[in-house]
């Protein structure tokens, strides 16, 4: 058990720095950190004082280490764009990109679940086929579409929503929050439908195929043949195995996630981490988008780790060494 | 004289093709008929573009303000010629705009997943047949490009490229930017498949047999067992292309991809999205619409042959 911990924790040391030497060398090898930071027209003087005060004339080697270090302490240095310390540009944006993505997530999730059971117990019901339909539908257009696609349906058409911006967020520290006031509320609803319809089809699909398996194994009919009510089988027995590997599949989708979060933001111009990364593609700030790319792989690192814990605690044969799968019931 | 054997030949191998599995699977499958259809017919019109619209639709000289804005089906104002779906807000002529557009798409589209593909069997082969280290090292670099999504890695190498390239060259390498940045976005799928069928193939006795006779080991990969892991590819390549297509889009609705002077469907779609809340919605629904049926065909086709090419379904 243990050593199987230490070994995912060492693989995910492994890639974070990996990630972290793909960051530095595009932060020290993608255009000239010095006249990016003075621009073209700091004299010689300036320039030779201001590399030797970063300390680009080191060696490579001692170089990256620093930028570990200050990276493992949230120190990514000054964003070329913005003139300011990209940690701060970042914490700045993320309430923003943490709070779309938890509610897209729960309402995937929750909503997920709920039309997965109702698509598995209802197999040949009408709604139940356009529901699938559908989810196939979900799957094949691009989020942007989706997401513009619902701006024109309620914003430009029924006038209901706004579409874009979080509005005001109310300060709580330095968090800011659009979850306590009417209109942040409001102006979430587009941007999460739009994120959360990719994980929400998936999911659904999932817990559909998952419960029709289960309903026809055998302690499901054991049951029945004990006379336990039909709905006790379905809610405590069924769906509580059904949800197993959903809980896992949306941890590794989470990838999938940042990325349409990423387009999400763009489409609703909310103003998170996703729509930054975007920014400072367009102009080329590097600091910025080698923070963005760890915290990306962070993320992944930790999910996939309490996934791989999880993996465990469901079933402690994988901790033995024994293949994975096989027939768990 | 010999054009008479010839000519026999290529007609019963075309009898033989027609008499197929593959064929018979094609012909009673409607769906692969209607979307094969669709894609050679959006193949051909991006292809003969020049010649099937009434305007170069960003030559600034074709176009005429006095259109601006024409509704679909109406006369334009300037050039009082019926537009068929419509014209932005320069009068550029939509229907024109959407065959070049979806020319660019295309053209990235192939270009990248030739890409992707080529560099993926390669290094799937390699890591593959010689096993080992070599094998791990690919395979770790494979996994951990799989899961970060293809649209994050594209948007990185984009960004490099910004800072890379100088100014005044970026828009006339813009589309060969994107071309590479898709490519190294998906090629850790084809890798991941073709070094499992090479580990498959490594233990044959035809391999064994070329090893015997002395050939080295680049021949061998080439010649011998390229051929015999390359059928998954073209699967793995039709549905790709129809994620290419999707993914520059995407990219280019972003904003970072292919500028406003060749732009492609996402493009088209990004400045459409900033004429919708004044109604026009002309200048963004074809583009989708275009968008969403070259990608649905082309990943229709793909499902099919992914049936038809699996055995295991038969």
């Amino acid at each position: 058990m243990l050593s199987y911990v230490v070994r995912s924790l060492l693989q995910g040391i492994a890639v974070m720095l990996v990630v972290a030497a793909l960051a530095f060398s595009m932060f020290r090898f993608v255009g000239d950190p010095v006249v990016n930071m003075v621009g073209q027209e700091a004299s010689q003087q300036d320039r030779q004082e201001l590399t030797e005060r970063l300390g680009l004339n080191d060696p490579i080697p001692t170089q990256f280490l620093r930028f570990v270090t200050n990276a493992a302490q949230g120190d990514f240095g000054i964003s070329f764009r913005q003139q300011r310390k990209v940690s701060d540009v970042m914490l700045e944006r993320l309430p923003a990109t943490i709070e779309l993505a938890l509610l897209s997530a729960i309402f995937a999730t929750v909503v997920g679940t709920v039309l997965g059971v109702y698509t598995a117990m209802r197999r040949d019901g009408v709604l139940s086929n356009a529901l699938m339909s559908l989810s196939l539908v979900g799957v094949s257009l691009p989020t942007f579409l989706i997401g513009i696609g619902l701006i024109y349906l309620f914003a430009v058409v029924l006038g209901w929503l706004p579409t874009f911006g979080r509005g005001s967020p109310v300060k709580i520290g330095w968090w800011s929050t659009g979850l306590t006031t009417w209109d942040g509320l409001k102006r979430l609803i587009l941007p999460t439908l739009t994120l959360g319809l990719f994980q929400l089809t998936l999911i659904m699909r999932l817990v559909r195929s998952q419960m029709l398996e289960i309903m026809s194994t055998d302690y499901v009919r054991f049951a029945r043949a004990r006379g336990i009510p039909e709905k006790t089988i379905r809610y405590r027995h069924a769906l509580k195995n059904a949800l197993v590997p959903v809980i896992t599949i949306a941890g590794l989708q989470l990838g999938s996630v940042i990325a349409f979060a990423i387009v999400t933001e763009t489409v609703f111009q909310w103003p998170g981490l996703g729509a930054l990364f975007v920014n400072a593609v367009q102009f080329a700030d590097v600091p910025v988008m080698a923070a963005y790319l760890i915290f990306v792989a962070f993320v992944f690192v930790v999910v996939n780790l309490l996934v791989d814990l999880a993996y465990v605690a469901l079933d402690p044969r994988i901790a033995l060494g024994a293949p994975r799968g096989g027939e768990a019931r | 004289m010999s054009q008479a054997p010839a000519m026999s030949r290529i007609s019963a191998r075309f009898a033989r093709f027609l008499d197929s599995d593959f064929f018979f699977s094609y012909r009673n499958s409607p769906v692969a008929i209607v979307a094969s259809f669709l894609t050679v017919t959006l193949i051909l019109a991006a292809l003969f573009a020049p010649v099937l619209t009434p305007q170069n639709p960003f030559n600034p000289a074709e176009l005429n303000l006095m259109d601006g804005l024409t509704h679909p089906m109406q006369a334009g104002l300037g050039s009082n010629r019926v537009f068929w779906l419509g014209a932005d807000e320069q009068g550029r002529d939509v229907f024109s705009a959407l065959l070049y557009g979806s020319r660019v798409s295309l053209f990235v589209g192939f270009a990248s997943t030739i890409f992707s593909a080529f560099l993926g069997v390669t290094l799937g082969v390699l890591a593959g047949y010689f096993g080992g280290r070599t094998d791990a090292l690919i395979m770790r670099v494979t996994d951990v490009q799989l899961s970060f999504p293809a649209i994050l890695v594209a948007l990185l190498v984009f960004g490099v490229a910004r800072g890379v390239i100088p100014p005044e060259f970026q828009e006339r390498v813009a589309l060969w930017v994107m071309v590479v940045a898709l490519g190294l976005a998906n090629w850790a799928q084809y890798a991941r498949t073709v070094r499992a069928s090479t580990l498959v193939e490594r233990q044959k006795d035809y391999v064994s047999a070329a090893r015997i006779i002395g050939r080295s080991p680049a021949p061998i990969m080439a010649k011998h067992v390229l051929p015999n892991v390359a059928g998954p590819v073209f699967v793995i390549a039709t549905i790709n292309l129809a994620l290419a297509i999707l993914e520059e889009a995407t990219l280019s609705f972003l904003g970072a991809g292919l500028p406003v002077t060749q732009p492609s469907l996402g493009t088209l779609i990004r400045f459409g999205q900033q004429q919708l809340f004044s109604g026009e919605w002309w200048i963004l629904v074809f583009p989708a619409l275009m968008l969403i049926t070259l990608a649905l065909s082309i990943n229709l086709l793909g499902d099919w042959l992914r049936d038809a090419l699996d055995p295991k379904i038969k």
